[in-house]
């Protein structure tokens, strides 16, 4: 029938990056896979309910390969083809634009470049109670075998702990001529950290330290452009070390002319 | 029972009697003191509950106004006692009228010390019989309905608002949870007073009150009965109202209460002394209640290394132990902690967290050992979580932990939603299932690596244990070793609210609940 051939002609093998759609096993085939809940008792309908849902997103020939009765809602795993597509080439994402250095070059860095301690004070602010991000970043021990800030020669590095007031962290700053100023926020609930963010941006302001300070936050939820939006120099998400933020801070005091 | 980890019965009993001689000096001390709290889980007992005007709680009302009349030493027993003989009302209408400004106790007539205690003795007992009620009606319901084989399915509910919790906690019971714990909200434990009423907001968490214990008391008492299995609430009787939180506990029928005084000055930089004693009476109350209280080791290896500092869980872990015991808590209500928190990368990380589960069990038998799932090395890949949620059911029933905090596959993304919760349930009854017997058939390699990680864990811990015992608990804890965190004896939250007692201070509660769980 010379369908062999047919095929071979019509299969698409290269990305068209102003078309990108999601990639299963075949180029453009689309699939995705979904697990969500539906407040519907189990049942044909329930599944009904889903597939039409998953049309609506533009989800074509949708699949529901799992559902399970979980009294009153019904829980779905469920595959389709997406049929929407982006163009990957006209994408700008705001970024951090610094080069990673690690410990041993950012020490190198301070030797070279700012010749005097830096000193940076962070604390984890408002009612949140988790120590986890701020611990990571600037305690001895770091994280994942990252050495935090205090570990570093010429940073010397502040932990205030938890549930610190913004007040008393920016009063800590002032006290010791902080270079920066990191915040972390783990508590995202109900927008908690956004308006404890903007109070901590207000509150330096009025203070009259922000062009002498690098004000940085961080956190799961957090991200490079929310901070930038929120008045940051810099916002870091998931997966970030203390070298990370080390790196920027020290090339922005240079590029500051803080030193 | 033979060591399977052929653990040395003479090291276990060298910690665990240097354990008991740490927990007897600090004794000493805590029985020198009282402190706000303390007394204001007094008049919670003796019934005065309630807030004035302003919104606060008529304990506090009470206890501060006997503060600021110097009366503290001699006790809120003492001054509500004598209360009472000289206007002729209960204890109740006694606060209502400070509250209104309309009577000032410290300035009455004075009664001697056993007048005024005879005077409050049939209102201490009749806070002892509602109580006794309440775990009469816990082992009636365990006589017929039942409850779920252990290890206990634990889940949490957290949405701020207890109606919306009641909804989560009951589809969580359908599901197969054993123990409902609600999340405190956020920075509950800083509070020095217990907010009052039932409540609709709340930041990662509810408030923890009276009223609403008692409305998630009756909806976990409604889905019990249809379920057919005994559905156990837990919240936390830690932070600044330690004591007063456990009392309620025990009035509206919690069967389990997060409580451990080295976690408040860890993690929420509370008074080391104020907590400690506040500890003392909270346990006494935890103890006669039949609640199971749980400690909290496992956050020492949020902030610490799970690996490296494994032996300072084992530590606190028989520290812990010998404050129940002089709480004159019964082994089985001892929830002592400890969490599956090793680096996934570390080769063989796996049988390490055997031989610490192993090891635990070993050493307290009957204890209801907590076990909490891996929260820090947790990515947000949930295909990956999901697993290490398995590594970490799979040991559980392996040793026979009793309650098990259940892993979500989403942590370190959101508070559970409600397929997560579903998931990691089913998670937990596969494995449980289908290796239930595996802690009876498998026996370890001699001198294998689990083994001598065991031993090697237990040496430590009794090691550190005598360090402790020469140095004091207090300064072991100002040289950050636990969780790796420093706490000065005079810092923190709440050390203005501690007190040393006078010679005719008295406590009715205490001897006579520690005389009925005997």
């Amino acid at each position: 029938m010379g369908s062999h051939t047919t095929h071979a002609a019509t299969a698409t093998t290269a990305v068209d990056l102003t078309k990108v759609k999601p990639y299963g096993d075949t180029m453009n085939d689309g699939m995705m896979q979904l697990s969500f809940t539906l407040p519907v008792p189990y049942g044909e309908e329930a599944n009904e309910a889903a597939k039409m849902l998953a049309k609506k997103m533009g989800l074509d020939e949708p699949a529901v390969v799992f559902s399970k009765d979980m009294v009153g809602f019904t829980f779905f795993v469920l595959y389709g083809k997406c049929q929407h597509t982006v163009d990957y080439t006209s994408i700008k994402v705001t970024k951090i634009d610094v080069d990673v250095m690690d410990r041993l070059e950012c020490e190198k860095y301070i030797a070279e470049n700012i010749k005097r301690p830096v000193v940076i004070v962070g604390a984890c602010t408002g009612t949140d109670a988790h120590t986890v991000g701020i611990d990571a970043i600037m305690n001895m021990k770091g994280f994942h075998g990252h050495f935090g800030l205090e570990r570093y020669h010429g940073i010397e590095a502040i932990n205030m702990g938890s549930q610190v007031p913004n007040e008393a962290l920016i009063a800590k700053a002032i006290e010791v001529n902080a270079d920066a100023i990191l915040v972390s926020q783990v508590v995202t609930q109900k927008d908690v950290h956004i308006a404890n963010l903007t109070n901590l941006v207000e509150l330096v302001e009025a203070e009259g330290i922000r062009d002498k300070v690098i004000l940085v936050c961080g956190g799961p939820r957090i991200s490079h452009e929310l901070a930038q939006e929120l008045g940051y120099d810099a916002g870091f998400g998931a997966h970030t070390y203390a070298e990370d933020v080390a790196s920027f801070v020290l090339t922005e005091i240079v590029k500051r002319k803080l030193v | 029972m033979k060591s399977k980890l052929n653990l040395d019965p003479k090291v276990i009993d060298s910690a665990r009697s240097c354990a008991a001689r740490i927990a007897a000096s600090m004794q000493t001390f805590i029985d020198r003191h009282t402190t706000v709290s303390t007394e204001r889980t007094v008049l919670r007992l003796l019934g005065v509950d309630g807030v004035d005007d302003v919104d606060t709680p008529l304990p506090n009302v009470v206890v501060d106004s006997i503060k600021d009349g110097g009366g503290l030493p001699k006790g809120a027993a003492y001054w509500i006692g004598n209360a009472m003989i000289q206007t002729g009302l209960d204890p109740q209408k006694i606060a209502e009228k400070i509250a209104a400004g309309e009577l000032d106790i410290m300035k009455l007539p004075m009664a001697s010390k056993e007048e005024a205690e005879a005077k409050i003795l049939p209102l201490v007992k009749e806070a002892l019989g509602k109580i006794k009620a309440q775990t009469e009606k816990r082992e009636k319901y365990l006589a017929t309905i039942g409850e779920g084989r252990k290890p206990y399915l634990y889940v949490i509910v957290a949405t701020g608002n207890i109606y919306e919790d009641v909804v989560q906690a009951q589809a969580a019971a359908r599901q197969g949870a054993d123990v409902i714990a609600v999340i405190r909200t956020t920075a509950q434990s800083l509070l020095d007073y217990v907010p009052y009423g039932p409540t609709t907001e709340g930041f990662g968490g509810t408030y923890a009150t009276q009223e609403n214990f008692r409305l998630m008391r009756k909806a976990l008492d409604e889905v019990g009965e249809e379920v057919g299995r005994y559905i156990r609430l837990c919240n936390y009787s830690s932070g600044l109202c330690m004591p007063e939180i456990a009392a309620m506990g025990a009035i509206e029928r919690l069967d389990v209460m997060l409580n451990d005084a080295l976690y408040g000055i860890l993690f929420r930089d509370i008074n080391m002394q104020r907590t400690l004693i506040d500890q003392y009476f909270s346990r006494v109350i935890i103890g006669y209640s039949g609640i199971i209280f749980n400690s909290g080791e496992d956050n020492y290896l949020t902030t610490d290394d799970a690996y490296e500092a494994a032996h300072t869980v084992l530590a606190s872990q028989f520290i812990n132990e010998q404050f129940a015991v002089l709480a004159n808590i019964k082994e089985e209500q001892m929830g002592l902690g400890h969490a599956f928190e090793m680096d996934p990368e570390i080769e063989n990380g796996f049988l390490y967290e055997l031989a610490q589960a192993i090891m635990a069990r070993e050493i307290f038998p009957k204890a209801a050992l907590k076990y909490m799932p891996p929260t820090k090395y947790m990515t947000g890949n949930i295909f990956k979580g999901h697993i290490q949620d398995a590594l970490f059911n799979m040991i559980a029933v392996w040793s026979g932990q009793s309650i098990q905090l259940l892993g979500m596959l989403t942590e370190a993304i959101h508070t559970p939603h409600l397929q997560d919760r579903m998931l990691s349930i089913e998670n937990a009854k596969y494995i449980f299932n289908n290796a239930r017997a595996i802690g009876d058939e498998v026996e370890y390699k001699q001198d294998g690596i689990i083994q001598k990680r065991a031993q090697f864990v237990l040496a430590e811990a009794d090691k550190l244990l005598h360090e402790i015992e020469k140095e004091g608990l207090f300064s072991t804890i100002e040289k950050g070793k636990f969780g790796g965190v420093k706490r000065p004896r005079d810092g923190g939250k709440g050390l203005a609210g501690v007190c040393v007692k006078d010679e005719s201070y008295f406590n009715p509660f205490i001897p006579l609940m520690l005389g009925g769980a005997k």
